[in-house]
């Protein structure tokens, strides 16, 4: 199980746009250095990136929750 | 007017409760969950809590602003800039709920908010415009015609874009039919409507505008400003009058801003924007922002009046306070906007606690902050930290004295834009009136190598 962690503080979106689709859902698959999600801070926006590959397993933030640096934004299930 | 609630946070609730305060006025100010010990907060009469952090369920939730409003007992909305100040449907909800709305009419506002009908009405009322094809765009030949007429380069802009968005580059005859074709389609995509015009495109541009007054009848304007130094569409430094333009430059943009602001029976503040090229001495209409600005203090340094407290009394009274004669024009004044953010790391967001805050003093000089020693600088909201606004009699000694004023800020626990706005003041293009919209982006030194 690896953590995916907030790089920033702020708020973070699991949709590039309000009426877009999620970046990942719970369950899919995901590579090393694909996007899950962004945090907005100030109006700029970083993505948040796994850094290993497999499974989600679990969201433990809210879309639009907010967020400090370090708190971990999502499981994985490597492969 | 009794009781004002403020849909806005930061320097500028702080700004709008001090003008009310001096009119006899209470003030309610919006807050979200991290704002609940504001500065804002503790200054106003009251506050009301409109939802958590995110703007989209605070401060941008129109139905809990304008619950908040009515269960405080205010019986007037000033939104501010940004947020919902421009929202055509929430100036209608408040007039609708009974409410004062401290702004222009929902119809003035959705006018201009269309980049179509507001080019329109600005030609219709004398407003210089760029020379551009009348309406949508012709086919073959014709197309080519009204290209050759305008010249190149120019652009191509979706009639409903706005914003910087939907505009496309064409520099030589051969590509036009081509990147008309893809506007079009991108137009109907992305607005719904594949209406494009021609614009002649300005290089570089400086970025002027003209602070008009209206009470719905009469308008008056309130002089100009420049706001060409910016970084990525940001303003950054401003500065009133705007220097170094000829007298009728000047004297047409202002007359026909008032025209304009007559024609769309405007009430309250507003500001006409332009792009002026010094080199054909051309002025041409970009928008109309139906509110107030950030950069309003520097008008109010040059003419000695606050600017709210005429916003207030329009909106209250339904007169103009003023007349075009009472209206003065002295010394000259620069406004710096001072940013939490890192210029050595990219402009980097830099939130925190303000371990320490020391403002410079002295002669002309104004501090405008929503922010005191010890508050907190949240990472959900906008960056700005102050406005540092100073005056003097010339723009020469008005930079003399901005560079001595920056020299005493002394900010610790967040890091800022200071070091560029010192860099800023002392550069020939600026005190030569050389610098353009796309200077900083162009003076890589400045900006530490990042843009």
């Amino acid at each position: 199980m690896a953590d995916i962690l907030s790089p920033l503080p702020g708020i973070f979106y699991r949709k590039p746009g309000p009426d877009k689709e999620p970046y990942v859902n719970e369950g899919d698959h995901v590579d090393v250095g694909q996007t899950v999600g962004v945090v907005e801070v100030m109006k700029q926006f970083t993505e948040v990136r796994s850094d290993t590959a497999g499974t989600i397993d679990k969201f433990h933030v809210e879309d639009s929750g907010t967020v400090n640096p370090g708190d971990v934004i999502a499981t994985v299930n490597e492969a | 007017m009794q009781r004002l609630f403020i849909a806005n946070r930061g320097e500028i609730a702080v700004r709008v409760i001090r003008s009310a305060r001096e009119l006899g006025i209470e003030t309610v100010v919006a807050v979200s969950e991290p704002d609940e010990k504001s500065h804002a907060a503790r200054l106003a009469d009251g506050y009301r809590l409109v939802g958590p952090a995110p703007a989209t369920k605070s401060y941008l939730d129109q139905s809990a602003v304008l619950a908040a409003a009515l269960d405080s007992g205010c019986d007037a909305v000033h939104p501010g800039y940004g947020f919902l100040s421009e929202n055509a449907g929430f100036a209608a909800a408040v007039i609708e709920a009974g409410l004062t709305w401290v702004g222009p009419s929902p119809e003035a506002i959705e006018l201009m908010g269309d980049k179509a009908r507001a080019r329109d009405a600005a030609r219709r009322a004398g407003v210089p415009i760029l020379q551009g094809s009348e309406g949508a765009v012709g086919h073959g030949e014709d197309l080519l015609a009204e290209g050759r007429q305008i010249g190149y380069p120019l652009v191509v802009k979706a009639s409903a874009g706005g914003g910087g968005r939907g505009i496309r580059l064409v520099t030589s005859e051969q590509d036009l039919a081509s990147t008309v074709e893809v506007a079009q389609a991108e137009a109907r995509a992305a607005f719904g409507s594949a209406d494009v015009y021609l614009e002649r495109f300005l290089g570089r541009a400086r970025h002027v505008e003209v602070q008009i007054l209206g009470d719905g009848q009469d308008a008056i304007h309130l002089g100009d400003r420049d706001c060409s130094m910016q970084r990525r569409q940001q303003k950054i430094l401003e500065e009133a009058p705007a220097p170094a333009l000829p007298d009728a430059v000047r004297d047409r943009i202002r007359q026909s801003s008032v025209e304009l602001a007559r024609e769309c029976r405007y009430r309250g503040l507003g500001t006409v924007e332009f792009l002026y090229d010094p080199e054909s001495h051309e002025a041409a209409f970009i928008e109309m922002n139906t509110r107030l600005q950030v950069e309003h203090p520097v008008t109010e340094m040059i003419t000695g009046l606050d600017l709210v407290r005429e916003q207030l009394l329009v909106a209250g009274e339904g007169t103009l306070p003023l007349s075009q004669d009472q209206v003065q024009f002295r010394g000259h004044a620069f406004e710096f906007r001072l940013n939490a953010e890192d210029p050595a790391n990219g402009f980097m967001p830099s939130p925190g606690t303000l371990e320490r805050l020391d403002w410079p003093g002295g002669p002309g000089v104004r501090i405008d902050s929503g922010f005191v020693a010890g508050s907190a600088v949240a990472p959900f909201y906008d960056s700005l930290l102050a406005k540092l606004i100073v005056w003097d009699a010339s723009r020469t000694e008005a930079i003399a004295r901005s560079l001595r004023a920056l020299g005493e800020v002394e900010v610790e626990g967040v890091k800022t834009t200071l070091p560029l706005l010192q860099a800023l003041v002392q550069r020939p293009e600026l005190r030569d009136v050389e610098h353009h919209s796309k200077f900083l982006e162009s003076t890589p030194e400045l900006l530490g190598g990042t843009v």
